[in-house]
């Protein structure tokens, strides 16, 4: 469906002191398909998210959100279709309570009071986080602000989402648990990220950057194990594709044991 | 570096109290506000010299204290610590306020040390209503109260949003100061340059901070407005609260209660 | 520099509440056209810095003291008058709730005194005046420097002028100022010295962040170095002389005052507020005979002086007076207890 297209084509922008970052980037999402952008620090990925929503405007190139392109005058239409989540929970978490970051959007949107409740429960529901809706910020753990900043977002109810390293300074399990929410989500989803074994679990497609251009964009599968590719991009195998490091410790330096026969007693 | 640690522990404990739910954290912000500032308002409005009527004034913060279930201890320190501005200008009476005002049975007492503990009083009181305003509220209510009472909501918003940062920026600066501790071996404390680097990259990261969270406002519809939607209603017991307490307060302004009760005391000795 | 409840009168802390109410809204009216949303969160967040970088210390070398950045000017040259009091004014209202600092009546004497002295002020009739449209190292020092001093020079005689109206600090007016104004303006040098290093400091970084851009001078500009120097000059001249004269003519100001009211001292202990009080408190005075002792010579005649300080002081009445203050303090702190266990039944 038309509303969920994210459309890039040559996009090229720099910073106000001249420095090249995009240098013609071209890509097309449609309807729920979830793509990960990766690269060395310094590609460009952060940039090109920020092109998605308007906070960017590129020099030359062109951004179509759904039906309509990136303009000023389309600029709040794309930011109710394309919600996206920063890398730092505490840059978007600014309000007094936890209901009030989440309800933020929505009352942007003009909406009623009461519905505007009902989508933070909705959003707040959905992340798991709908004990702390009475909570301010500050007393929330790393993993709780990421929810909530998720669902900040989510109760614009986008139907684009757009991260940027959002498993960033997780612990395993909070890790696991964002991975399979994310799963379950149906837009179109961006991820823009150093967590190449996220990238895998979540995003059968992938773009890779690299000194702001697109170097390859294609299944995750098959560019993940691409180990020339992913060198001369920054980057390595993801973790569980680099095999059992255990295994291949065992089968350099294989223990005594492991050599020898078992002995029979009785031999 | 142990000041912005303590200070961090002090703001945080201070939240966690205005937390809790008692009677007095229930009561309607507003109320707290203008009660506490009639209690400040009687306090000094007292001549120089006055001492004992100061005295039944300590029954407000005593009751909210116990109503409240605020930890007297820590907010005696708290009073404490705050204390020295006032005590080195009050100090000054003493030296210069000699005439001998009263007498404690044989010791005669200048003007000056009345007025002095007539100012350590002063200060007790006012310092202790205004902890037990933010212990018994808490600063969103506060900010809450202050909004519908009149205040401009642009100060309110940036009440918010300061008080909302503190914890972060705090943080930020007690890394800075950590991090040139632990590479410091002479101990001297931070010198001039070092000190205004520190100011100088606390100031560049508040500032691309604060670029970030424009953006992220920006990408969620913000247009200039910030929108709090928290109806307040006022109810019986917040009235009766007010009244009851501005009552007591004019009441003892007029008469002392100390001497209302030691002249029945003395009268029941004789 | 805070002032404290403790020493303010009603009508003194009322009248600069009243006072810093006003700017405050004036403020935020100015703010609202401005129309600049990238504000919010930076008044905010720049807030939060000052009140953490006010808890950095640094030691001034040769005194063993330390010092710290007050922050009026700093926010000033960041965001302009009306912002930056406002921020001011907010990190001051933290100030006073969390922590005591001052007082929640004087709040607004603390507003007026760092907050409205230097946002404007010092900033608009000093700073800029001094640095004009070349923000080069040497002006930015320059006016950082005097408008840093000349606000806190400002703020301390205001701190002084609200101590003496109050009338409950003994000071004189004269000797206060001796001991406030030389502080402040060793303060307000260092302070000078740390914004003008910051401000250098960032605007190295991102020279676009300070609110006075360089334009190209279109006419000539005329030289205000010496204007501006002289004013310098005379600041600096102008307090020691005060000092000076104040302390060599110790009742100057009180025999100035004299002559003006016909008064020997400022009568606004009597005024409004406490004058209306206190004539209350005449006519309902309490069992005035009631006395343990007559008031013996020395004393009376110490009564006779201090009958223009209120209220009327008599051995007997004070003896009275300190058993029933004893007696309500025992009592405040049974209803206080017996409060304590009630709440807790409750809840359990």
């Amino acid at each position: 469906m038309s509303h969920h297209l994210v459309e890039v084509k040559d996009l090229e922008y720099s910073y106000p002191d001249g420095t090249a970052v995009l240098r013609g980037v071209s890509f097309r999402l449609t309807h729920g398909e979830k793509a990960a952008i990766i690269g060395a620090n310094g590609a460009g990925k952060s940039t090109l998210l920020l092109q998605l929503n308007g906070c960017l405007v590129p020099q030359t190139g062109t951004v179509r959100i759904g039906d309509l392109p990136l303009n000023k005058e389309t600029l709040a239409y794309v930011r109710r279709t394309v919600g996206l989540v920063f890398q730092d929970p505490d840059d978007q978490l600014f309000m007094p309570l936890v209901r009030d970051d989440v309800a933020f959007g929505p009352l942007n949107l003009g909406l009623p009071p009461p519905e505007v409740e009902e989508r933070v429960a909705h959003a707040l529901a959905t992340v798991g986080a709908l004990h702390l809706k009475d909570r301010p910020p500050y007393r929330l753990s790393g993993g709780e602000k990421r929810a909530v900043a998720i669902a900040a977002v989510l109760s614009m109810s986008p139907d684009i989402l757009v991260m940027d390293e959002p498993t960033s300074s997780l612990d395993p399990k909070t890790r696991r648990q964002l991975i399979e929410l994310l799963q379950t989500f149906h837009h179109t989803l961006i991820v823009a990220t150093h967590d190449l074994d996220l990238v895998l679990d979540l995003c059968p497609r992938t773009l890779i950057l690299k000194a702001g251009q697109v170097v390859a964009d294609g299944p995750t599968r098959d560019l993940l194990q691409d180990e020339e590719l992913l060198q001369a991009s920054g980057l390595e195998k993801p973790l569980c594709l680099q095999g059992c490091p255990v295994c291949q410790e065992r089968s350099k330096n294989p223990m005594p044991s492991e050599l020898a026969p078992a002995k029979k007693l009785n031999d | 570096m142990a000041n912005i640690a303590s200070s961090l522990l002090n703001l945080g404990y201070l939240e966690t109290l205005s937390y809790q739910q008692t009677p007095l954290h229930r009561l309607d912000p507003r109320v707290k506000l203008l009660t506490t500032l009639a209690f400040i308002i009687a306090v000094v409005s007292f001549g120089k010299y006055e001492i004992t009527a100061l005295i039944p004034y300590f029954l407000y913060p005593v009751a909210l204290i116990a109503v409240g279930n605020l930890p007297p201890g820590y907010l005696a320190r708290k009073v404490l610590l705050a204390a020295p501005f006032a005590f080195f200008l009050g100090i000054f009476n003493p030296l210069l306020d000699r005439g001998v005002l009263v007498h404690l049975g044989p010791v005669g007492l200048s003007g000056g040390w009345v007025s002095f503990a007539s100012i350590m009083l002063r200060f007790t009181l006012t310092v202790s209503a205004a902890l037990i305003l933010i212990a018994g509220t808490g600063l969103n209510a506060v900010c809450l109260g202050l909004e519908k009472l009149g205040a401009p909501r642009r100060f309110v918003v940036q009440l918010l949003f300061l008080y909302r940062y503190i914890f972060v920026l705090t943080e930020e600066a007690l890394r800075l100061v950590r991090a040139r501790t632990l590479r410091s071996f002479q101990g001297r404390g931070l010198g001039f340059t070092v000190f205004t680097s520190m100011i100088g990259q606390l100031l560049l990261r508040t500032l691309a901070r604060a670029r970030r969270i424009h953006l992220a406002m920006l990408s969620r519809g913000f247009s200039g407005k910030i929108h709090l939607i928290r109806p307040l209603h006022l109810q019986g017991r917040d009235v009766a609260f007010f009244l009851g307490w501005t009552a007591l307060f004019g009441l003892l302004r007029l008469y002392n209660l100390s001497e209302v009760l030691g002249n029945a005391l003395a009268g029941l000795i004789k | 520099m805070h002032m404290a409840d403790a020493l303010i009168s009603p009508a003194v802390g009322g009248a600069m509440w009243a006072a810093s109410a006003g700017l405050t809204a004036y403020s935020a009216k100015k703010l609202k056209q401005d129309l600049d949303e990238h504000r919010v969160p930076l008044m905010g967040v720049l807030g939060a810095f000052i009140f953490a970088a006010q808890m950095i210390n640094f030691t001034i070398p040769g005194t063993g003291s330390s010092g710290h950045l007050a922050g009026g000017m700093l926010l000033a040259i960041l965001l302009g008058p009306a912002a930056a009091f406002l921020v001011m004014a907010s990190v001051l209202t933290i100030q006073a709730l969390f922590f005591g600092d001052g007082g929640l009546l004087a709040l607004g004497c603390n507003i007026i005194n760092m907050g409205g002295v230097a946002c404007f002020i010092g900033y608009p009739l000093i700073y800029k005046k001094i640095v004009r449209q070349q923000p080069t190292p040497g002006r930015i020092l320059l006016g950082t420097m005097v408008a840093s001093i000349l606000a806190l020079q400002m703020g301390a005689f205001g701190v002084v002028l609200e101590t003496r109206f109050s009338g409950i600090s003994e000071l004189p007016f004269s000797t206060f100022l001796l001991l406030m104004q030389p502080i402040h303006l060793a303060i307000g040098i260092v302070e000078g010295l740390i914004t003008a290093a910051v401000v250098s400091f960032v605007w190295k970084a991102h020279p676009e962040i300070l609110i006075q851009t360089p334009s190209v001078a279109a006419a000539r500009v005329h030289s205000h170095k010496p204007l501006v120097l002289g004013l310098a000059l005379f600041a600096v001249v102008a307090g020691g002389a005060l000092s000076w004269f104040a302390s060599t003519h110790p009742d100057g100001l009180e025999w100035a005052i004299k002559g003006v009211t016909g008064k020997e001292e400022l009568e606004a202990p009597r005024a409004g507020a406490h004058g209306v009080l206190s004539r209350i408190q005449e006519k309902f005075s309490f069992l005035p005979d009631y006395d343990f002792k007559k008031p013996e010579g020395d004393a009376g005649e110490k009564e006779a002086k201090k009958e223009e300080g209120w209220p009327h002081v008599s051995r007997g009445r004070s003896l009275a007076g300190i058993l029933g203050a004893a007696m309500t303090l025992l009592l405040a702190g049974l209803i206080g207890f017996g409060l304590r266990r009630y709440s807790s039944h409750q809840k359990g």
